[in-house]
């Protein structure tokens, strides 16, 4: 798909059908649901960044009222496997309660069930744990150094990774060079935090030999790794998908949290329900973003033209791993952004050490990558004097380029970057912006304008797992969607996965409806448990419009076949002379036709009517692989990643009172362009959703720690989220460059705005200080930060 | 312990302890589960319900202090089963939600604006959701949702308080 | 986050109240509860009974007394926001309720539930400082009368007794000259517990002198904290700029400041000293704009 279609349904205003039952309260969160005979658990931490368990006495607990078990590690490891690890590192052992020592504040230390949550927490409370403290390291420069205390002394180091690659002549280019620079910058550890907290309930039936399992989930191979965990066959594990998750932004994968809740019910032969609490979350439950510091070094000429860059990125990933080292992986495949640069030297590092763990965090590991390489572009610019603009645009890859092969394998599939920065440049009225940054400088106010042009890998190849972990050789990648047809003519489809507020229901029922020239409002959508599902990988790596929508129409296709080669052996025509319109087929020749129902009633009931071979009724499904999918990485570590490549163009004015220091953004214009839009509304809510959360990890959101290895963040009053003052307006401005591997030419948008946000707050705050001789190289770029900065420099007490 | 609550518009008695909070007395006693714990320290908004017509975290309240006000939660803002008020129906004409985790609580605070505010400026709309915090839509379409309820609720002449 | 269980009693008058504090140990009160609920669900609080005096209607009002305005401790503070003469004679405190929690906390929470939890970064704590503001405190043996400028001892820390109840704040009215009130804050986020805020009032003689000025600082200590020194050094003069910042700078000169995740000590303190300079100086302005002629 080349040229911009037109389309019936799909770009076209829909209302989002889900939306309905949250505005009035009805919809089903997990924390909604009760089985009958329910318990409550509520878990014990450690109050040491690193310590031996020497003693848990349980007894007061057990002899309360109302109290079911009280449950430690070695109880829990000596009944199921550890959970999975998402690099080589087995001896890396994770189980969801720590065993014989605890290796975080916070760490998961005894679970206690009991008939109310409240009970469960006054139990918790006579709980006696005796603790000898051990060495800890915090630090991921010093978890790196042989010498440091290694978290898991089983596996002899902190070092989960250590990667270099290599790709394309860097020594050589670095060498020919007229201008280098070096430099340094630390995305601050932080995380998309949904405001409902993971939580599950599982309820094992002995008599059906079931594990049912409700969860706030957002996890690709969610039951097999609980049925890996807990020893038991997959198909002995029911996922409801059917649960609404609170927001998830990549972090719900909650594998601890369901093995242990499984365990538990199997333990107790009753439901168990575990929802964190928000001190639990925030500091148990896994999900901190990176902690990344990245050294990069950018070779380039007299007119700015990157030609070739090192990035080193280390990586404080915290006590244990689930996917989270992976996150140095994804970035590979945009390792360059959108430009041209010819040859890259990455090393990715990723370190254990005494903090709560990470988790996927939206974009997975690109958000801090664009905002290392988009700081080098302004520093070049800098350097040169030249305009920021016009460097980034002799460096980006041209539109007559694409598919464009960037130096670590990947094939950006298509763009056109100068056009959405001219079309943003125009819109924002550029020379004006710069003006009122002027007038605000000559008011007396610090102010600048910053810029950021990045890429949103989308559709989830996620080949960086064989990249990183040459022992996982997973080259599939899919999604499915499953199309029914009843006897009285209403369509039902069936999806595979949960959802956090994507709109997947309506997404799917828009694609479907784009193939069968149906309304889309008239279809249902249902979603399937574990045990009925095709194969799904969950909405993660922003693939679902072109993985979900592209399944959905592939099975709105096939059924569409099916129906004009019913009519067709009516008529004893071969099926291509027939025309398809609003589900029945008509000859053109003699106008003849078979409507939707006259259809539906020859394949659920005149099976003497049926083209031989047809199996009856109007049920099909697709299982849609990954555009460019299924390779495996070459051994100098080249691989295709994600298929479809959007852009997104940041420009941001932000003016600082030089007395207070808090910046305050005066404008905010993105050109967004992710190809052809399904639903309008949903990307629009992307991308603002997505820039909400970018703001907040520049300006305000820290997990920050103690000397102690405490969690100084633990809940709301310290962590700070954004609210409705916080989030300025945005103008989004629109471009369609459509992907080639699509069915509509869609990608994803899942992530946008955030993967830029950072980088381009980051560069107004920078422009805007710049006069006075400062730079901030670290996120979250804190109001006192800055307000200490301007004062020294103008050395003020 | 014995409190008489008035929730909707009907009388509801309950049995809970003293240390039962409002939010979980709605959710577990009463079974209206619309309303929803986010971080059951005062900060999301997510747990907003009205108290005698004004925005209350309820998960700042124990239902024992309840008795006495009339407390709407989001169950008691539609009009009927399946049918939205005009409020509810403009988030859903502006898509000003994703999850729908925060959007009782949102909605809760915006009908409460709209009935005090038949006019509300963007400043105004931002100032009475500012107390409610979303991870999800970056806030825009939201205010688009409430400012168009108002201007939805003039057209129609509508009394507020009606909606 | 549960809290643990406890008691829970609804006495109807502040004597009732008083013993019932003064007869148990773990006993609490609670009235607006947005502080103390938090504490609970983090099991910070563990009272093992709460005495709840919100609905003792004899401490909720807000009485003009010509020279003072009294207000009960239970009054909301949503209801004193709205109030008139709240909005006429004290329009420092009018400037900084908008400034306390959000609308949904202030539906609840009381002005005497804010003056006893002694949060170093609240607004109404400062204002009660900078006014010089009296606090009635009433326990089993009877009243007293506490001033705010010796009632913050500490961060939480107030000198309320054990067993105490605070029962009214008495607010003084500037009765000479023109009046002005300014306040400033400044938090990460709009509503947030203030990094600093300072709270200024200033009353301009028939020349446009100064005839009296009271200015504190919050969030930056442990404590609010009036510049007595500033009131001393600018009484008498016009409040130009230049020497209202020397007064400023030099009052602020040895304060001690918090230094914490959110702000350094020296951000506070800096930033003290200029809230504190923008607060007399809208305040002048607006003295001198007559909003508050008498």
């Amino acid at each position: 798909m080349g040229e911009v279609a037109s389309f019936k349904y799909v770009s076209r205003k829909r209302r989002v059908r889900e939306d309905r039952r949250f505005v009035s309260g009805q919809a089903t969160y997990v924390g909604d649901v009760t089985p009958p005979g329910t318990r409550h658990a509520a878990v014990l931490t450690s109050p040491y960044a690193s310590a031996r368990i020497v003693k848990i006495d349980a007894s007061e607990a057990l002899a309360m009222p109302g109290v079911d078990a009280v449950v430690e590690g070695r109880e829990l490891a000596a009944a199921t496997d550890p959970l999975l690890i998402g690099v080589d590192a087995p001896l890396v052992k994770r189980y969801p309660l720590a065993v014989g020592r605890a290796r975080y504040a916070g760490e998961w230390v005894a679970a206690v069930v009991a008939e109310t949550r409240a009970l469960a927490e006054d139990a918790r409370e006579k709980i006696r744990v005796a603790y000898e403290e051990l060495p800890f390291v915090l630090d991921a420069e010093a978890a790196y150094q042989p010498s440091s205390v290694p978290v898991h002394p089983e596996h002899g180091s902190n070092v989960l990774l250590d990667r270099p690659f290599v790709w394309g002549e860097v020594d050589a280019t670095f060498a020919a060079a007229p201008h280098k620079l070096a430099y340094r910058v630390k995305w601050g550890r932080s995380a998309t935090v949904p405001i409902e907290t993971f939580g599950v309930v599982a309820s094992w039936d002995p008599w059906r030999e079931m594990l049912d399992v409700w969860a706030s989930i957002q996890m690709p191979k969610f039951a097999d790794q609980i049925a890996r965990a807990l020893r038991m066959p997959m198909n002995q594990v029911r996922v409801h998908q059917d649960v609404d998750v609170g927001g998830s932004y990549g972090v719900k994968r909650g594998i601890k949290h369901t093995v242990l809740a499984g365990f538990l019910s199997r333990k107790l032969g009753a439901p168990v329900k575990l929802i964190e609490d928000r001190l639990e979350n925030m500091r148990g439950g896994d999900m901190h973003g990176p902690e990344r510091t990245f050294d990069v070094e950018l070779a380039f000429d007299g007119t700015g033209l990157v030609h070739a860059m090192r990035m080193r990125a280390i990586d404080n990933v915290g006590a244990y791993a689930g996917r989270s080292p992976l996150q140095l992986g994804k970035p590979v495949g945009a390792i360059v952004g959108p430009y041209r640069i010819e040859a890259v030297a990455y090393h990715a590092i990723a370190v254990t050490s005494n903090k709560t763990p990470q988790e996927a965090v939206r974009g997975f590991g690109q958000a801090p990558t664009n905002y290392a390489i988009e700081t080098g572009l302004d520093r070049v610019a800098e350097t040169l004097a030249l305009d920021r603009l016009e460097v980034r645009r002799r460096n980006f890859i041209r539109a007559d380029e694409f598919p464009y092969l960037i130096p670590s394998g990947t094939t950006y599939d298509s763009g056109d970057y100068h056009a959405v920065v001219a079309k943003t440049v125009k819109h924002v009225d550029w020379d004006a912006l710069v003006a009122e940054r002027d007038k605000l400088r000559a008011g007396g106010h610090l102010a600048g304008v910053g810029v950021a042009s990045c890429l949103e890998p989308s559709g989830a190849n996620s080949s960086f797992e064989p990249l990183l972990n040459p022992k996982n050789t997973t080259t599939t990648w899919m999604e499915s969607c499953r199309i029914m047809v009843d006897a009285l003519g209403a369509v039902t489809l069936t999806i595979h996965t949960t959802s956090a507020g994507q709109g997947h229901e309506t997404l799917a029922a828009t694609a479907a409806g784009e193939a069968l020239d149906i309304d889309p409002d008239r279809m249902r959508v249902v979603r399937a448990t574990s045990l009925e599902s095709l194969p799904s990988n969950s909405p993660v790596g922003s693939r679902m419009a072109i993985m979900l929508g592209g399944a959905a129409y592939r099975a709105g296709q096939k059924l569409r076949d099916k129906l004009v080669a019913i009519a067709a052996h009516q008529w004893g025509m071969p099926a291509a002379q027939l025309h398809y319109r609003n589900g029945g087929a008509e000859d053109p020749a003699t106008g003849r036709a078979l409507e939707w129902p006259d259809l539906i009633l020859i394949a659920h009931r005149h099976y003497h009517l049926m083209p031989p071979d047809m199996e009856p009724g109007l049920a099909v499904s697709h299982v849609l692989q990954v555009p460019t999918g299924g390779g495996l990485p070459s051994p100098d570590g080249r691989i295709q990643m994600y298929p479809c490549f959007s852009f997104e163009f940041h420009v941001v004015l932000v003016s600082i009172d030089p007395e207070i220091g808090r910046p305050h953004i005066h404008r905010y214009v993105v050109g967004h362009d992710c190809g052809t839009v399904i639903n309008p509304d949903i990307v629009r809510g992307m991308t603002l959703g997505g820039i909400a959360h970018g703001l907040g990890a520049a300006l305000l959101e820290e997990f920050a720690f103690d000397g102690e290895g405490q969690l100084l963040t633990q809940s709301f009053m310290d962590y700070l989220l954004p609210s409705a003052h916080e989030v300025p307006e945005v103008e989004i401005v629109h471009h369609v460059t459509p992907s080639p591997h699509t069915v509509f030419g869609q990608k994803g948008s899942g992530e946008s705005g955030y993967l830029g946000a950072p980088a381009a707050i980051s560069s107004a705050i920078n422009d805007a200080v710049r006069p006075l001789g400062i730079r901030f190289e670290a996120l979250p770029i804190r109001i006192s930060a800055i307000g200490d900065a301007i004062a020294r420099a103008k050395g003020l007490p | 312990m014995r409190v008489e609550l008035q929730v909707n518009g009907r009388r509801a008695e309950v049995d809970v302890e003293p240390r039962c909070t409002l939010l979980d007395c709605l959710r577990d006693t009463l079974g209206l589960e619309g309303t929803h714990a986010g971080c059951e320290h005062g900060v999301c908004g997510a747990c907003t319900i009205l108290v005698d017509g004004e925005p209350a975290r309820s998960c700042l309240m124990l239902a024992v202090q309840a008795d006495g006000h009339e407390l709407t939660t989001i169950e008691g803002l539609s009009l009927g089963p399946g049918e939205l008020s005009v409020l509810q129906d403009a988030f859903c004409e502006t898509h000003g939600l994703q999850c729908g985790y925060c959007t009782p609580g949102m909605i809760l605070a915006a009908h409460a604006l709209l009935a005090r505010t038949p006019q509300p400026t963007r400043a105004d709309i931002v100032e009475a959701i500012s107390g409610n915090l979303c991870r999800c839509t970056g806030y825009g379409q939201i205010v688009e949702a409430i400012a168009l309820a108002a201007e939805r609720l003039r057209s129609a002449n509508i009394k507020t308080g009606e909606t | 986050m549960k809290p643990v269980a406890f008691d829970y009693v609804r006495p109807t008058n502040v004597s009732e109240a008083c013993a019932l504090l003064a007869g148990d140990d773990g006993a609490r009160i609670i009235a607006g509860g947005q502080t103390l609920i938090p504490l609970l669900a983090m099991r910070l609080a563990r009272p093992t009974r709460l005495v709840d005096i919100a609905r003792i209607a004899d401490l909720a009002f807000v009485r003009d007394e010509g020279e003072d305005v009294r207000i009960g401790a239970v009054t909301r503070q949503s209801v004193a926001e709205r109030d008139p003469i709240v909005a006429t004679k004290l329009p420092l405190l009018a400037k900084a309720l908008p400034w306390v929690g959000h609308k949904a906390t202030r539906h609840r929470g009381t002005v005497g539930g804010s003056i006893a939890n002694a949060d170093p970064a609240g607004e109404i704590p400062l204002v009660a400082v900078t006014l010089q503001a009296t606090i009635t405190v009433q326990d089993a043996a009877g009243s007293t009368e506490l001033a705010a400028g010796a009632f913050y001892l500490g961060p939480m820390i107030t000198a309320l007794p054990e067993g105490a109840i605070v029962t009214h704040i008495r607010f003084p009215v500037w009765q000479e000259g023109r009046t002005g009130a300014g306040f400033h804050e400044v938090s990460a986020r709009r509503s947030d517990f203030a990094f600093v805020a300072s709270a200024a009032q200033v009353a301009l003689d028939a020349d446009g002198r100064c005839a009296a000025l009271g200015v504190g600082i919050g969030g930056a200590s442990d404590t609010p904290v009036r510049l007595d020194a500033v009131s001393e050094a600018l009484v008498g003069s016009r409040l130009e700029e230049t020497e209202v910042r020397e007064a400023v700078v030099a009052a602020t000169a040895n304060l001690e400041t918090v230094d914490d995740l959110h702000a350094s000590a020296t951000y506070r303190k800096r930033v003290a000293a200029t809230l504190a300079r923008r607060a007399i100086l809208d305040a002048r302005d607006e003295a001198l704009g007559g909003r508050h002629a008498r």
